[in-house]
C-alpha cells in the first residue's frame, strides 16, 4: 500500500492564484470547520483561547514581502498538501496508513492504522502535515474527499471547503491530469508553477504567479518641474545652493 | 529537528546492544570467544536486553504505540519498517547462538548461526541510519556518512561494552580491544568528515524556490500564518546555536571517541583493566547521548523555508 501508483486516473488538485489572494484566511477557517467534523475529525486544539494557542490545521496562509530592486510587494501565500505525484511521505510510512489513491491521486492518511511516528511529516518539504497530539495520528489535507463525491450535499458544495469559502476566487479545484480542464487551462495561460520543482515530488497543486502591472515601478522618481525663472524660484535656488554647500 | 528523548534513547541504546551482539557473534564465529557457557549466554542476553530497551523507548515516540505491530508491514518501501523487521529478526539467530554457546562442545551449526546473528545486527543498525539518511528534506541527514556513523558508533559502543564484560568474566583478548579501538577511530573519522560536510553546504533550496516567487525578487516573511508555534515549527524548526554546537561537538568527540580510545589502549598496561573499561563505558555513554542529540538539533528541515529561513 505504501507504494506509489504507477499512474492515477485523475490528478485532482488545487490551483491557487497568488495575484488574487488577499490573505483573509477564510480558506483556513472553513477548512478547519469542515475537517474537524469530517474525515479527519477531530482536529484537536490546545489552549485555543489562551496565551499559547496551537492545534492541527490543514491549511495555512503566510504573508511574504517580495523585494526586488527596492520595490516590494506583498504576497499572500496559502499552503496545504500539494498531493504530489511521487511523494516520499507515502513511501516512508511503515504501516501503509499514508497512501495515494489510484483513482484520483489524493494523498490520504488512514486514521485507523496510523501509529503517529511522524516520519511522513519529516519527509514532506512543504510542511503540509500536522500531527494531532490528542488523537495521536497525523492529519493532512484530504482535498475534502468527503465533500467532492458527496451526493447528499448540493452540487455547488461538492468542492473542497477552502475553494467554496474563498471570497475572491483565488482557489480553483479540478483535474490537473486533464489538459482540457479549466484548472489546466488557467495554469497554461498564467504560467502556473510547482513549488520546489527541483525537489522532485511533482506536486499536483499549482500556483499562479502574481501579475506585474505594466509600467508599475514604485521607485520611479517624480520628475522635477522645469525652472520658470521667477524671482521666487531664484530665491529658492539660492537657498538650496547655500544650504547644500554647508554639507 | 526536535531532539526527542525517546528517539535518542532508541538509537543509542539499541545501537550499543546490537553492537555487543555483533562482536560476540564475530568472536564466536572466529573461535576467539574467551568465555563460554553462562558467561557467553549472559553477554548475548545483555546485548538483546539493550536492544529491547531501545526498541521499547522508540514506542514512546509513537502517538499510537498499541498499533506498532503494523509497522512491520511496509518493508518494501519504508526504512522504518525494514528496521523493525530486521531488529526483531536479529533476535532469532542471536537467541539460538546464546543457547548453542551454553553447551560445552560447539555444534557445527554454531558458526553459521553466529555469522547470521552478526549480519542481522549489522543490517538493523544500517536500517536505523537509513531511516534518517533517506530523508531528502534534511541535508544534514541525506548523506552516506549517516548510516556509516550509525554503524561505526554502534560497533564502538558495543565493543567497549564487550571489553568491560569480558574483563568482568575473565580475560579480554587483544583482538577484542583492537576491534573496539578501530571502531572508535573509524567513528571519529566519519564524524569529523560529517561535520565538515554539513558545515560546507549552505543548502540548495531557497525561500524563493519554496514559494515559486524566484522571478519576483527576494522573499521575506512578513506575517506568519499563526500567532504561536505549530507542530511543523516545533518538530522541524528546532535549531541549536552555532557556538553551542561547536562546543558540544568537542564534548561529543572527546567523550565518545578520544577518551574511551585512550582508556582502552592503556587498559592492558595499567592493571586496573575492569575499572578502565567501566570508565570507558561511562564516558562513551555520555558522549553518544551528546552526539545523537546534536544529530537532531543540527538538522535543518526544508519546510522551515516557509517560516522565515532563507536557505535549507
Amino acid at each position: 500500500m505504501t507504494s506509489i501508483p504507477e499512474r492515477t486516473e485523475k490528478k485532482l488538485g488545487l490551483v491557487i492564484d497568488l495575484d488574487i489572494c488577499v490573505g483573509c484566511h477564510a480558506c483556513v477557517t472553513s477548512c478547519k470547520e469542515w475537517n474537524t467534523g469530517g474525515y479527519s475529525a477531530p482536529l484537536s486544539d490546545h489552549d485555543p483561547y489562551g496565551a499559547d494557542p496551537s492545534g492541527a490545521w490543514l491549511n495555512r496562509v503566510h504573508t511574504y514581502e517580495v523585494v526586488d530592486n527596492g520595490n516590494s510587494r506583498t504576497v499572500h501565500f496559502p499552503r496545504s498538501c500539494l498531493h504530489c505525484e511521487e511523494p516520499d511521505c507515502v513511501t516512508v510510512c511503515p504501516t501503509g496508513a499514508s497512501y495515494k489513491r489510484e483513482e484520483d491521486g489524493i494523498v490520504l492518511v488512514n486514521p485507523d492504522t496510523c501509529i503517529g511516528c511522524k516520519l511522513c511529516a519529516w519527509a514532506c518539504p512543504y510542511g503540509a502535515r500536522e500531527y494531532d497530539y490528542d488523537d495521536g495520528v497525523m492529519k493532512k489535507c484530504t482535498l475534502c474527499v468527503d465533500r467532492i463525491y458527496n451526493e447528499t450535499i448540493p452540487e455547488a458544495d461538492r468542492v473542497p471547503a477552502c475553494v467554496r469559502a474563498c471570497p475572491t476566487g483565488a482557489r480553483a479545484f479540478g483535474d490537473l491530469g486533464d489538459p482540457e480542464s479549466d484548472v489546466s487551462k488557467s495554469v497554461d495561460a498564467r504560467g502556473g508553477c510547482d513549488l520546489l520543482e527541483e525537489f522532485g515530488y511533482k506536486p499536483v497543486n499549482k500556483y499562479l504567479p502574481p501579475r506585474t502591472m505594466p509600467g508599475a515601478s514604485a521607485a520611479e522618481e517624480t520628475a522635477v518641474p522645469d525652472f520658470d525663472g521667477s524671482a521666487l524660484e531664484r530665491l529658492f535656488e539660492w537657498v538650496d545652493k547655500a544650504l547644500s554647500s554647508k554639507g | 529537528m526536535h531532539p526527542a528523548y525517546s528517539v535518542i534513547a532508541f538509537t543509542t541504546v539499541s545501537g550499543a546492544g546490537y553492537g555487543l551482539v555483533f562482536w560476540i557473534a564475530v568472536l564466536s564465529a572466529a573461535g576467539m570467544l574467551p568465555v563460554s557457557g553462562w558467561a557467553s549466554f549472559s553477554a548475548i542476553a545483555i546485548g538483546l536486553a539493550l536492544a529491547t530497551a531501545g526498541l521499547l523507548a522508540s514506542l514512546f515516540h509513537l502517538g499510537r504505540p498499541e498499533r506498532s505491530l503494523r509497522a512491520f508491514s511496509q518493508w518494501r518501501s519504508s526504512w522504518l519498517s525494514r528496521e523493525g523487521v530486521a531488529a526483531v529478526a536479529a533476535f532469532a539467530p542471536a537467541g539460538v547462538l546464546a543457547l548453542l554457546l551454553l553447551s560445552a562442545d560447539p555444534a557445527w551449526i554454531t558458526k553459521p548461526t553466529a555469522m547470521l546473528a552478526a549480519a542481522l545486527a549489522t543490517l538493523t543498525v544500517y536500517c536505523t541510519g537509513m531511516i534518517y539518511a533517506s530523508l531528502r528534506t534534511i541535508r544534514q541527514w541525506n548523506l552516506w556518512l549517516v548510516p556509516a556513523a550509525y554503524l561505526a558508533i554502534s560497533a564502538a559502543t558495543g565493543g567497549i561494552l564487550l571489553c568491560f564484560f569480558l574483563s568482568v568474566f575473565g580475560r579480554v583478548p587483544a583482538p577484542a580491544v583492537w576491534c573496539a579501538i578501530a571502531s572508535l577511530v573509524a567513528g571519529a573519522a566519519i564524524k569529523l568528515r560529517y561535520w565538515e560536510t554539513i558545515d560546507s553546504n549552505p543548502g540548495r533550496y531557497t525561500a524563493e524556490a519554496a514559494t515559486g516567487l524566484s522571478a519576483f525578487g527576494e522573499v521575506r516573511e512578513m506575517d506568519p500564518p499563526h500567532t504561536a508555534p505549530n507542530f511543523v515549527m516545533r518538530e522541524m524548526g528546532y535549531s541549536v546555536a552555532r557556538k553551542h554546537a561547536r562546543r558540544l561537538r568537542m564534548f561529543a568527540f572527546a567523550l565518545l571517541f578520544a577518551v574511551p580510545a585512550l582508556l582502552l589502549a592503556s587498559a592492558p598496561l595499567t592493571g586496573f583493566e575492569t575499572a578502565a573499561y567501566a570508565f570507558a563505558t561511562v564516558f562513551a555513554a555520555s558522549g553518544v547521548l551528546i552526539e545523537r542529540w546534536l544529530f537532531f538539533a543540527e538538522a535543518e528541515h526544508v519546510s522551515q523555508l516557509y517560516y522565515g529561513r532563507a536557505r535549507a
